[in-house]
C-alpha cells in the first residue's frame, strides 16, 4: 500500500522539472552566469517573481486549501523583508563608517562607531539613537531568525484571538486587513523605528561582498528558486496526506471537522501561522533583489492583489498559485513599467499605466464569474480529453 | 447497566421561545433508543446541547463513569469523549473520496502534529474495508463523496460515526429520503450498532422506529411526553393528541 509521495503526486514531480528547467536556462542566458541575453534588472524581476510565487502558494495553502481567506499576508511578507533590511543596512553603514573613521588620526572607538551608525541610519528621521528593535540588527543569525520569528508569533496572536472568537469568512478578512492597515500605519510613523515613510534602501547591496550586481542577482535569484522549490513541496506533502483531508473539510463543512473530535481552531491557527512564516521568507529574499522597502509595500490593497493572483490562477491546486503570481505580476510589471503600447483611440488614449488595474479588475471578476477555477482550470480539461482518447 | 448520558432539567430558549424546556433525559450503555415528536419538538436542540454545539440556559447533562459535565466542553472535546452525531441534513465532505471520508473519521489522535504525520497502515485500510463493507459501500470506497445517492451519503454519514468508534451515537433522521429498502438496510445498522454501545435515534418514520423494537421517548415543546414501548407510548391519549393524532 505503501507509495512514494511523489509517485502518489505526479505534479510536483512536473512542477519542479519545469522550474529547474526555468532556471536552468534562465542562468544560461543571464548576465553574471552566462552568454548575457537578460539583463540584470531582468535578472532581479523574474527573481523577485519567483518570491511572489511562493507566497502566492502560501496564500493557496491557507486559502485555496483550509479557506481562510486571509488579506493580510503580505504584512508577513514585508515584516520579513525588514527583518533582513535591518542587518543589510545596518553592516553595510558599519563597514561604510569604519573605513571613513579609520582615516583619522586616532581609531574610533566602539561607541564612537555605533552613534556614527546610528546617525547615518536615522538621520533622515531626525534621530541618531538606535531604536529598540534594531537590539541584534548587528547579528545576521538572529535577523534571520527574526525573519520567521516575528512574523510568525505576530500571526499566532493575531490567528489565536481571532479564531478563538470564531471569527470566519468575510469578517476574517476584513480582519486580516485591519492589521494590515495598522502595521503599515505604525510603520509610517518616523518614531516607528524603521525609518517612517523611508523605509530600508540599498538592500541589494551585501555587506562586504565585492561581486558586482549581475553576480549577486544570480545569487538571489537561484536561492528564490530553491526556496520556492521547497515551499512548494513542503505544501504538496502536507496536503497530500490526512492533514490536507482534514483542512479542505474545514473549508467546506467546519462544523462536521468539529463533531468529528478535530479542533477546528488549532488547525486553523497552524496553517495560518506556517503561511505566516513561508510569506516571510518569501520577502527577505524579495527586498533585497528589490534593493529597497518601505511601509507603502504593506498596505492592505497588497494583499488583496495576492488573492487575486491565487484566484485567477485557481485556487486548491498550488501550481494554480503559480501561475497566478507568476503570470500576473509580470505582465503587471509589463504594463506598469510603460512598455507595453498605448492605445490610440482618436478621441482618447488608452495609456497602460492608468488602465491596467482597470484590466486586472475586469479579469478577476470575469475569472471569478465564468471560470472559478482559473488558469488551472485548464489543466483539468486537458486531462478529460486525455481520459477520454 | 450503567448510566452513560444523563440530562437534567435542560431548558434553552431562543428568543424568549422556550425550545428546551426542563428536559430530562437518560440513557445507559448499550442502549438503543428512538425519540420521536411533532416538528419542532426540540429533538435537533436536544442533540445540539449534548453535542455542545448550543449552551443551554440551565440544567445539568452528565456523562459517563467519572460523572463529567459536558456543558464546559467544545465540540471537538465532547466528540473526542465518544459522542458521535449524524446530522438532519446529510454532511460528507462532498468534495473528498468515500476512502478519505472514512480515514478521517477513524479513531486516531486527533492533534495537528499527529495528523499531518499520519500515514494509513495496512491495518487502518482494512478497517475502512470493513465499514464500507458493513455500510454497503465498499464499491464506492474511490468515488468523490458528492457523486453518492443521497442514501449512500446516508450511510457515509453512519459509517464515519462508526469509525470514530464512540460510545453514544445520536442519529437524527437517518431514514429521511431513503427507498423502503434503503430504510430496512439502515434500520439494520442501527440496531447491529447498539449492541455494542448507545444510540439515540430521532425520526419521524413509525414503521422504522418500530422496525428498532426499543424503548420510545415522545418530545412535544421542548419536554418529555411519555416513554416506554413503542404500543405503550401509541397508545397514550396525549401522545395521539399531540403527533398521532394529525
Ligand atoms: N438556533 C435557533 N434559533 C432560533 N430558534 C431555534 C434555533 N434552533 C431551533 N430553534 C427553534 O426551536 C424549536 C425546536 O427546533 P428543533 O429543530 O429542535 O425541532 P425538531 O424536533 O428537530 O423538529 P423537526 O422534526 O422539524 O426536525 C423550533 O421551533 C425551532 O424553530
Ligand atoms: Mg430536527
Amino acid at each position: 500500500m505503501r507509495t512514494s509521495f511523489i509517485a502518489k503526486n505526479p505534479s510536483v514531480l512536473v512542477f519542479l522539472l519545469a522550474l529547474a528547467s526555468f532556471t536552468i536556462i534562465v542562468t544560461i542566458l543571464s548576465e553574471g552566469f552566462g552568454i548575457g541575453v537578460i539583463s540584470t534588472s531582468f535578472i532581479k524581476t523574474l527573481g523577485k517573481t519567483l518570491c511572489l510565487c511562493l507566497i502566492a502558494v502560501a496564500m493557496d495553502l491557507v486559502w485555496g486549501f483550509a479557506g481562510i481567506l486571509s488579506l493580510g499576508h503580505f504584512a508577513f511578507f514585508g515584516l520579513g523583508g525588514y527583518m533582513i533590511g535591518m542587518w543589510l543596512m545596518y553592516e553595510r553603514t558599519r563597514l561604510i563608517v569604519t573605513e571613513a573613521l579609520m582615516q583619522g588620526q586616532i581609531p574610533p572607538t566602539g561607541s564612537e562607531v555605533i552613534d556614527s551608525i546610528g546617525s547615518q541610519i536615522f538621520g533622515v528621521v531626525g534621530s541618531n539613537e538606535f531604536p529598540l528593535i534594531w537590539t541584534f540588527a548587528d547579528s545576521l543569525g538572529l535577523q534571520l531568525l527574526l525573519v520567521v520569528l516575528l512574523p510568525g508569533i505576530l500571526a499566532l496572536v493575531f490567528g489565536w484571538l481571532a479564531f478563538r472568537s470564531r471569527v470566519t469568512g468575510v469578517y476574517l478578512s476584513i480582519l486580516t486587513q485591519a492589521m494590515t492597515l495598522a502595521l503599515a500605519l505604525y510603520l509610517f510613523q518616523n518614531d516607528s523605528g524603521l525609518r517612517g515613510n523611508n523605509g530600508l534602501s540599498g538592500l541589494q547591496n551585501l555587506p562586504g561582498v565585492e561581486a558586482p550586481q549581475s553576480i549577486v542577482s544570480m545569487w538571489f535569484f537561484l536561492a528564490s528558486a530553491m526556496a520556492l522549490g521547497l515551499g512548494y513541496s513542503l505544501a504538496a506533502w502536507i496536503v497530500s496526506g490526512k492533514l490536507g483531508s482534514v483542512l479542505r473539510g474545514i473549508r467546506d463543512n467546519e462544523t462536521r471537522v468539529r463533531f468529528l473530535g478535530y479542533s477546528v481552531e488549532g488547525f486553523k491557527l497552524a496553517i495560518f501561522t506556517l503561511t505566516a512564516c513561508i510569506a516571510a521568507i518569501a520577502g527577505a529574499l524579495y527586498y533585497p533583489q528589490a534593493g529597497i522597502i518601505n511601509p507603502a509595500e504593506i498596505v492592505p490593497i497588497a494583499s488583496i492583489y495576492l488573492a487575486v493572483w491565487v484566484a485567477i490562477g485557481g485556487r486548491g491546486r498550488l501550481y494554480g498559485a503559480v501561475i497566478g503570481a507568476g503570470f500576473v505580476s509580470l505582465i503587471s510589471t509589463w504594463f506598469t513599467g510603460g512598455q507595453a503600447p498605448d492605445i490610440p483611440l482618436g478621441f482618447y488614449t488608452i495609456r497602460w499605466v492608468d488602465w491596467w488595474l482597470v484590466l486586472l479588475g475586469l479579469s478577476f471578476v470575469g475569472v471569478t464569474l465564468f471560470a472559478p477555477k482559473g488558469i488551472g482550470g485548464l489543466f483539468d480539461l486537458l486531462k478529460k480529453k486525455e481520459g477520454k482518447a | 447497566m450503567s448510566t452513560l448520558l444523563e440530562v437534567s432539567g435542560v431548558s434553552v430558549s431562543f428568543d424568549g421561545f422556550k425550545a428546551i424546556n426542563n428536559l430530562s433525559f437518560q440513557i445507559a450503555d448499550a442502549e438503543l433508543r428512538a425519540v420521536i415528536g411533532p416538528n419542532g419538538a426540540g429533538k435537533t436542540t436536544f442533540m445540539d446541547i449534548v453535542t455542545g454545539k448550543t449552551r443551554p440556559d440551565e440544567g445539568r447533562v452528565i456523562w459517563g463513569e467519572k460523572s463529567v459535565s459536558l456543558l464546559r466542553m467544545s465540540e471537538a472535546q465532547i466528540a473526542r469523549e465518544g459522542i458521535g452525531r449524524k446530522f438532519q441534513k446529510p454532511t460528507v465532505f462532498e468534495g473528498q473520496t468515500v476512502r478519505e471520508n472514512f480515514l478521517m473519521a477513524l479513531k486516531k489522535d486527533r492533534g495537528v502534529l499527529s495528523v499531518l504525520l499520519f500515514r494509513p497502515s495496512k491495518a487502518d485500510h482494512e478497517q475502512v474495508d470493513a465499514l464500507a463493507e458493513e455500510v454497503g459501500l465498499l464499491a464506492e470506497l474511490d468515488r468523490l463523496a458528492g457523486e453518492l445517492s443521497h442514501g449512500q451519503k446516508q450511510w457515509l454519514e453512519i459509517g464515519m460515526l462508526l469509525a470514530q468508534e464512540p460510545r453514544l451515537l445520536l442519529v437524527d433522521e437517518p431514514a429521511a429520503g431513503m427507498t423502503p429498502e434503503e430504510r430496512e438496510h439502515t434500520s439494520k445498522l442501527l440496531v447491529q450498532a447498539a449492541k455494542t454501545r448507545a444510540v439515540v435515534v430521532v425520526e419521524h418514520d413509525m414503521e422504522f422506529v418500530r422496525r428498532l423494537n426499543c424503548k420510545v421517548t415522545v418530545l412535544h415543546e421542548g419536554g418529555v411526553l411519555a416513554e416506554g414501548s413503542l404500543d405503550h407510548v401509541t397508545s397514550n391519549s396525549a401522545v395521539i393528541d399531540v403527533y398521532l393524532g394529525r
